[in-house]
């Protein structure tokens, strides 16, 4: 359609589509690590021979991992918009991306979380306890600080899944840099700005798992 | 924190045990247990055991896999309750108290020793030790001293930043036996401290455990199934099938 990319124009439209972009994934990146933590820790404790065993709490948590977890997040958006309208009001807009973004991501934090606690030696679990440590002391002071490196990997894992989310939903006019990139970019036939735009996409990326690999080198020999 | 300051001992090396003269501070009975019966389903793991402990003595609890050793160690120590018998601390009834009431007595009163040390490999060896103080209430900075002190004494000086996994298995135990005092615990109570160990390693881990646990005035019950091992004790109980079948004083 045009050839000639008017980057005056686009510009600062691509300043607010990388804003929102932030916007949303910073806001649902901290509630996918408050409550996919305490979802995956709970998940742990709760496990058949840990020390909160409890079988209905841990098949129903286990139950709701497994099944958010698989659904296509184009498809999780629309099915959770009766959810996200009575949440925020709305089904379309910025606010709107907000709780598919953070349940889907909480769900898939919790399942790294929980991996990352059945990997300890349960051993150290059970020499706390011997101690006299209380459960919300083997909580903060044996399996967090054990499994520090590999969680600070999980959440850059979470953090780039989630940039990849916030993609998808420029679907419900969240706006965003993917979004971006498909009304000035695709839909106009400009490969200059899908390229731009995917470009910085890559070094937002990689910016958060270099950032992500040297926070965890650092948590793995203080 | 409510206990006495640490006494380091500045004993030389040796890796035999120390002679048989050897004074004992004893200090009136540290812990008392009469009749202790204990089972799991079908197995009987302890049909009535009776044991005394003095403050400053050692007492090997010995015998063959499965002849209720940690058992017994974990009823002593409150991690199980026994189904019959009495346990006292001091003169108090310890055994069947509440869940919460037992785990602050052993974070108080106890200290322990396990086979593979199980200390945290995420944090330096000085942090091992300090947790248990730490989970008394000394704020990070006391227990943290309390711990390069602990160190210093059990000959592990300049190891403080060194991680489970960059210590020897020697190193690693002596850490775990500094983790174990650090609370100034009435009890100590070791099961196989040494199994993970060589012959000349686990003696040199016997000697400081033993040492350090009599200076300070503790009581100590070590599980093992090694003779060698039990003979740095005060005296010693032979167990099968969930009986003492023998008791000796060694010293
Ligand atoms: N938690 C448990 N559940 C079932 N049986 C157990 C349990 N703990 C110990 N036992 C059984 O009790 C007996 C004594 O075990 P234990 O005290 O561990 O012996 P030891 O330490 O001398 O090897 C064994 O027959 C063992 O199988
Ligand atoms: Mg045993």
């Amino acid at each position: 359609m045009n050839n000639e990319t008017d980057w005056d124009y686009l510009v600062p439209l691509l300043q607010k589509a990388f804003g929102e972009t932030l916007w949303m994934v910073s806001i649902s990146l901290l509630i996918a690590g408050v409550a996919g933590l305490a979802l995956g820790l709970a998940v742990y404790v709760t496990r058949r021979g840990n020390f909160l065993e409890n079988r209905i709490v841990f098949t129903v948590l286990n139950l709701l991992i497994n099944t958010i977890r698989p659904i296509p997040f184009i498809i999780f958006v629309f099915a959770v918009g009766p959810l996200t309208m009575a949440l925020v009001g709305r089904t379309i807009g910025i606010e709107a991306a907000i709780p598919p973004m953070a349940i889907m991501a909480a769900v898939a934090f919790a399942r790294l979380v929980e991996q990352n606690l059945v990997a300890l030696d349960p051993g150290v679990v059970e020499a706390a306890r011997a101690m006299g440590a209380s459960r919300w002391r083997i909580v903060w002071s044996v399996l967090i600080p054990e499994a520090l490196g590999p969680l600070i990997l999980a959440f850059t894992f979470l953090t780039i899944a989630v940039i990849d989310m916030s993609a998808v939903v420029g679907m419900i006019g969240a706006g965003g840099l993917g979004d971006f990139a498909i009304r000035h970019g695709y839909q106009r036939f400009n490969w200059e700005v899908v390229w731009a735009t995917v470009a910085i996409i890559i070094v937002l990326v990689q910016l958060v798992q270099v950032l992500g690999n040297a926070l965890a080198r650092k948590a793995l020999r203080r | 924190m409510d206990h006495a300051p640490i006494t380091p001992t500045t004993t030389p090396r040796s890796t035999t045990p120390p002679p048989v003269s050897a004074p004992p501070a004893t200090a009136g009975p540290a812990m008392t247990a009469r009749g202790l019966a204990k089972r799991f389903g079908t197995t009987t793991a302890l049909a009535g055991v009776d044991v005394d402990l003095d403050g400053g003595r050692s007492l090997a609890v010995m015998g063959p896999s499965g002849s209720g050793k940690s058992t017994l160690l974990h009823c002593l120590a409150g991690i199980l309750v026994p189904d019959a018998g009495t346990v006292t601390l001091r003169g108090r009834e310890v055994g069947t108290l509440g869940e919460r009431e037992r785990s602050l007595l052993r974070r108080r009163h106890y200290g322990f020793v396990f086979q593979f040390g199980q200390l945290l490999s995420e944090l330096p060896a000085i942090e091992n030790i300090a947790l248990p103080s730490m989970l008394l209430g000394a704020n990070r900075r006391q227990a943290t001293e309390l711990a390069a002190q602990w160190m210093h004494s059990l000959g592990l000086a300049g190891m403080e930043q060194r991680r489970p996994g960059e210590l020897s298995g020697g190193q690693a135990q002596r850490v775990a036996v500094a983790r174990a005092l650090i609370t100034g615990p009435a009890v100590v109570f070791a099961d196989e401290p040494t199994g993970a160990l060589d012959q000349a390693t686990g003696a040199e881990v016997m000697r400081v455990l033993t040492e350090t646990t009599r200076a300070a005035g503790a009581a100590l019950v070590v599980v093992t199934h090694d003779a060698t091992v039990a003979g740095w004790c005060d005296e010693s109980i032979e167990m099968r099938d969930g009986t003492v079948v023998d008791r000796g004083v060694l010293r």
